[in-house]
């Protein structure tokens, strides 16, 4: 991968040293107040005595869970909706602008409907997670097995495949690379809507840990919750980056 | 004679209702046997209905009116893969799965049990020279090479017929010669009947025992040429002034095929409409 090369690392790495450095100074030489951005040191210390607590991982299991049900929720709506909508043209040419623009709807502002159908627990969180995710999955779904080349398919007829066999061998694997893409961006607007919503709204997890800092002014407390989980989206965001690398490269 | 291998019997194709302003009729009344062993070659302008033929021949559509044999079998718009296998062009190939992994595909689809699918897969590799190749993926190889493997491909499930529809399209020129000459001394080996469907010239006289010279739509036989040359054909065969003779005949009967075409898609010429 040319991306990965010692130089591209290198601009990164320093770009991330100039933001430690700016953090630092900034709030070593008093220029901005501890209530805003506390030292690095005092926000070190928060996280150390914060994964300490029972209730630190009580509130990432609550949110760990919420993104695994509203995932895997808009993975089977997006990818049946989606393969469904593919086995017409004219349903691929009628619906699939339709769920375009519906992505383009900032889904945000419904969020006090989800409240209101699902309640204040997880399940309101779950659902919007589930929902937002559900449009890119969908609309990768769609491109992946409608863009399939007439040519593989009347190969694989003119070999005598079957409907399942043509659907295992031709349409599945001529569509993974694109589906795969639509479940890491779906992956990561989960993530987003789920951790958005526990903030907006909520009664347990990450999002409602971190508004409850920021109401208390506990600001050391807050950006330890926040650098927990910028280091958790980093880590999947390797983690899923290599998988779909891996599938990619098979 | 020998036995007949494909029987067409006055197979039409039209696209679109014969009422209709835009129905094409693709295929006029064509009739044609195809002996066992026979390397038949359908030469024609593009859009004459030769692939459509091959197509109709194969099972993979079905013909508007017309019936076709094969093996004494009606083929009805489905195909026969124990009977019939196709080479398209090497596009063809599966860029998601190894060589190797191509060819136990199709041998998997056409019913061939597993067990025989490596020893197969690696005895049809060896024929083409690309035994070394086989955990590479297509897109690691040269075009020249896709098809040769593509070629070993159609070979590897053992049918009597094989259809092979302008296999060569996306190759140079040279490499296509080389490919022909190897088809050439493969085939002659394994006996088996050949349709050929290709535009060009050289190719057609190269490979075929009997030309079928299309005309422009609809397509309909203008002319069966015949090549009296025993196989495997050597490349002198190319230098011969009957190689030649031949090509220039087929030209000559395609020319105005080829202008007929032209016509039809451009725009209509006011002075030639007096006669």
């Amino acid at each position: 991968m040319e991306r990965s090369s010692f130089a591209t690392r290198s601009v990164q790495l320093a770009f991330l040293a100039v933001v430690a450095g700016a953090w630092f100074f900034a709030t070593e030489t008093g220029s901005v107040t501890p209530l805003f951005l506390p030292k690095p040191a005092s926000v070190y210390v928060a996280l150390e005595r914060l994964v300490k607590t029972a209730s630190f991982w009580s509130a990432v299991m609550v949110t760990l869970t919420t993104i695994a049900k509203a995932f895997a929720i808009a993975i089977v709506a997006g990818v049946l909706a989606g393969y469904a909508i593919t086995r017409s043209k004219l349903a691929t040419q009628v619906i699939e602008p339709v769920i375009a623009g519906l992505f383009t709807v900032p889904i945000t502002l419904f969020f006090p409907m989800f409240i209101l159908f699902f309640g204040i627990g997880t399940g309101s969180k779950v659902a919007y997670g589930a929902t937002y995710a559900f449009f890119p999955i969908a609309l990768n779904t769609i491109a992946a097995f409608s863009n399939m080349e007439e040519r593989y398919l009347r190969a694989a007829r003119s070999m005598g495949a079957g409907q399942f066999d043509t659907f295992r061998h031709v349409l599945l694997p001529g569509a993974l690379p694109v589906l795969i893409t639509g479940m890491r961006i779906g992956f990561f607007i989960c993530f987003a809507s789920v951790l958005g919503g526990e903030t907006i709204s909520s009664v347990a997890g990450i999002g409602r840990n971190i508004a409850l800092a920021a109401e208390l002014m506990e600001s050391a407390r807050m950006y330890a919750w926040i650098t927990f989980v910028i280091a958790t989206s980093v880590t999947l965001n390797l983690l899923v980056y290599s998988l779909e690398n891996h599938i990619r490269s098979r | 004679m020998s036995e007949t291998a494909i029987s067409i019997r006055n197979i039409t194709q039209r696209y679109g209702a014969a009422d209709e302003s835009g129905a094409v009729l693709a295929l006029d009344d064509v009739s044609l046997d195809i002996k066992k062993g026979e390397f038949l070659c359908l030469l024609g302008p593009s859009g004459c209905g030769k692939s459509t033929l091959l197509n109709i021949v194969g099972g993979l559509f079905k013909p508007t009116s017309g019936t076709c044999m094969v093996n004494g079998r009606l083929v009805d718009g489905e195909p026969h893969p124990d009977k019939v296998a196709f080479v398209f062009q090497e596009s063809t190939l599966f860029p998601w799965y190894t060589v190797i992994e191509n060819f136990r595909i199709a041998l998997k689809f056409q019913g061939i049990p597993q067990a025989e699918w490596d020893d197969r897969a690696m005895r049809a590799l060896k024929a083409v020279g690309m035994a070394s190749f086989a955990s590479h993926y297509p897109e690691q190889l040269s075009v020249g090479m896709r098809q040769r493997v593509n070629m070993a491909r159609g070979i590897c499930v053992e049918t009597d017929i094989l259809l092979m529809d302008e296999p060569f399209a996306a190759l140079d020129e040279q490499t296509r010669m080389v490919l022909g000459e190897d088809l050439s001394q493969l085939l002659a080996a394994t006996g088996k009947t050949i349709v050929f469907v290709t535009h060009s010239l050289a190719e057609a006289v190269f490979l075929s025992d009997r030309i079928v010279v299309m005309s422009a739509r609809p397509g309909r036989i203008k002319t069966i040429i015949d090549v009296n040359e025993p196989h495997p054909r050597s490349p002198d065969f190319m230098l011969e002034p009957r190689f030649s003779e031949l090509r220039n005949e087929c030209y000559a009967l395609l020319r105005d095929e080829i202008r007929a075409t032209m016509a039809a898609q451009r725009d209509p010429q006011p002075q030639s409409a007096g006669a």
